[in-house]
């Protein structure tokens, strides 16, 4: 029988989500004789080459090419899991909803005490991704069917619910596994 | 002798004293009804809903509705169980609550009835309403982010430190804590030490400077759920399995 796949990706995150993923230690090669891994930053494939059981998403979406790359982790994967506070409510980067994008850029690239900006000029590149007006959970942006909260999850909460995940067995997570922070 | 009052909850017999409420008969009786604003010590309030239970089949707030002699109360059902659910829900989207990086995380009742409950993510749409904070006390802050409006602080303020240091303004959406000072906490006679601090079940009313400093792993909610101190019988549903979806379409 060939090995499931699965993808993985962090968008508006910080990579603790996946830090926590290789946190499971010698677990891991118990994991890779049930994955394949597709599309990951664990193997540096940049896109999909296949169909996906598993997609996991760190990360919300705070920019247009977060959008598109968590739309195709949908069309690519069977089931799509939100990892950590960040891909289910924003984290971190959603302090910035609070703040008009306006302001937000002027403080990163004009006001701010540690800018050297001469020109006076906000990043208009075309190859810089355009920001969203705010930081968007995953879910809001594409369905997603599972979730696993923590910031980041413990190995331990990955862990289980991947096992359970691969084998179609149903995810039950006990009290401590549950962690928001 | 005095008299008492003989009802049932979930079927197993309950006694009470008269005037004494529904909550207070369970608490003795060892079944957990999930509150939030309600606290021992201070006067029933009724304002979180989420120990509404069905007294007779009509539902009721246990902590403010007193026994009565025969009545029949519905707590551990699934619809009740999954009326909770959704209010739990509303406050964490209603607020901005980034457990990541909050002091009370880890002994914050609302964060562990969240726990208690298996939720995952809330089922509906994050607001990221706009709240001010004020922080002109030196050894008090209040995060309004994080308040939920249960007004333990206020009624412990009166009742517990005989002052009067905050109450609510505004109506609706719009309602909020507000110290009882033109110029915010700085104006009032709050003491980092007022039982008023210590009655705010969540990260919203606090002592400054004293944050983080309980270790992962020690802190009230790390490894026993909200309300199991109380439980001579727990409740059935305590863990994830019905809720792993946890967005509903
Ligand atoms: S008050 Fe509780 S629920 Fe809100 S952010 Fe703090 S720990 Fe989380
Ligand atoms: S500050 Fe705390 S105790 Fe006071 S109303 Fe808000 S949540 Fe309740
Ligand atoms: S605990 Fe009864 S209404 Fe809040």
């Amino acid at each position: 029988m060939s090995k499931a796949r699965m993808a993985t990706v962090s968008l508006a995150g910080c990579f603790g989500c996946h830090m926590s993923l290789l946190d499971i230690d010698e677990r891991i090669l118990q994991l890779v004789e049930l994955v394949e891994f597709d599309r990951s930053p664990i193997n540096d494939f940049k896109s999909f080459t296949g169909r996906c059981a598993v997609g996991l998403i760190e990360g919300g979406c705070c920019n247009e090419e977060n959008v598109h790359v968590l739309r195709s982790f949908r069309e690519h994967c069977d089931v799509l899991v939100s990892i950590g506070d960040c891909a289910i409510m924003g984290g971190l980067p959603a302090y910035r909803n609070f703040v008009p994008l306006k302001e937000c850029m002027e403080e990163a690239y004009l006001n701010g005490p540690t800018v050297y900006n001469p020109s006076g000029e906000l990043p208009k590149d075309r190859e810089v991704p355009l920001l969203l007006n705010k930081v968007y959970p995953c879910h809001e942006v594409v369905k997603i069917d599972y979730y696993l909260p923590g910031c980041p999850p413990p190995a331990d909460t990955l862990w289980a619910a991947l096992t359970a995940l691969l084998t179609d067995q149903p995810v039950e997570l006990p009290y401590e596994l549950i962690k928001y922070d | 002798m005095e008299q008492t009052l003989e009802f049932t909850i979930d079927g197993l017999p309950v006694t009470a004293a008269p005037g004494e409420t529904i909550m207070a008969a369970a608490d003795a009786a060892g079944i957990y009804i999930p509150r939030l604003c309600a606290m021992k010590g201070l006067s029933p309030f009724g304002a979180c809903r989420l120990c509404t239970v069905l007294v007779d089949g009509r539902s009721q707030s246990a902590c403010t509705q007193p026994a009565a002699a025969g009545m029949v109360v519905e707590n551990d059902t699934e619809q009740l169980q999954g009326f909770r659910k959704n209010l739990i829900d509303m406050l964490f989207v209603e607020g901005n609550h980034f457990c990541m990086a909050c002091e009370k995380s880890g002994n914050c009742e609302l964060q562990a009835l969240a726990y208690r409950f298996g939720i995952l993510a809330p089922k509906y749409q994050y607001q990221f309403p706009q709240r001010e904070i004020d922080a002109s006390h030196p050894d008090v802050l209040l995060d309004r982010n994080r308040c939920i409006l249960c007004a333990r602080c206020v009624r412990a303020s009166q009742e517990l430190d005989g002052k009067e240091i905050a109450g609510f303004v505004g109506r609706g959406g719009e309602k909020h804590l507000a110290a009882s000072s033109g110029c915010g906490f700085v104006g009032t006679d709050v003491a980092a030490d007022d039982a008023a601090l210590a009655a705010c079940p969540v990260g919203a009313l606090l002592r400054k400077r004293v944050g983080f400093s309980t270790p992962i792993g020690q802190r009230k909610y790390d490894h026993q759920p909200i309300g199991c101190e109380k439980e001579l019988r727990p409740e059935k549903s305590s863990t994830t399995s019905d809720v792993q979806k946890g967005v509903a379409s």
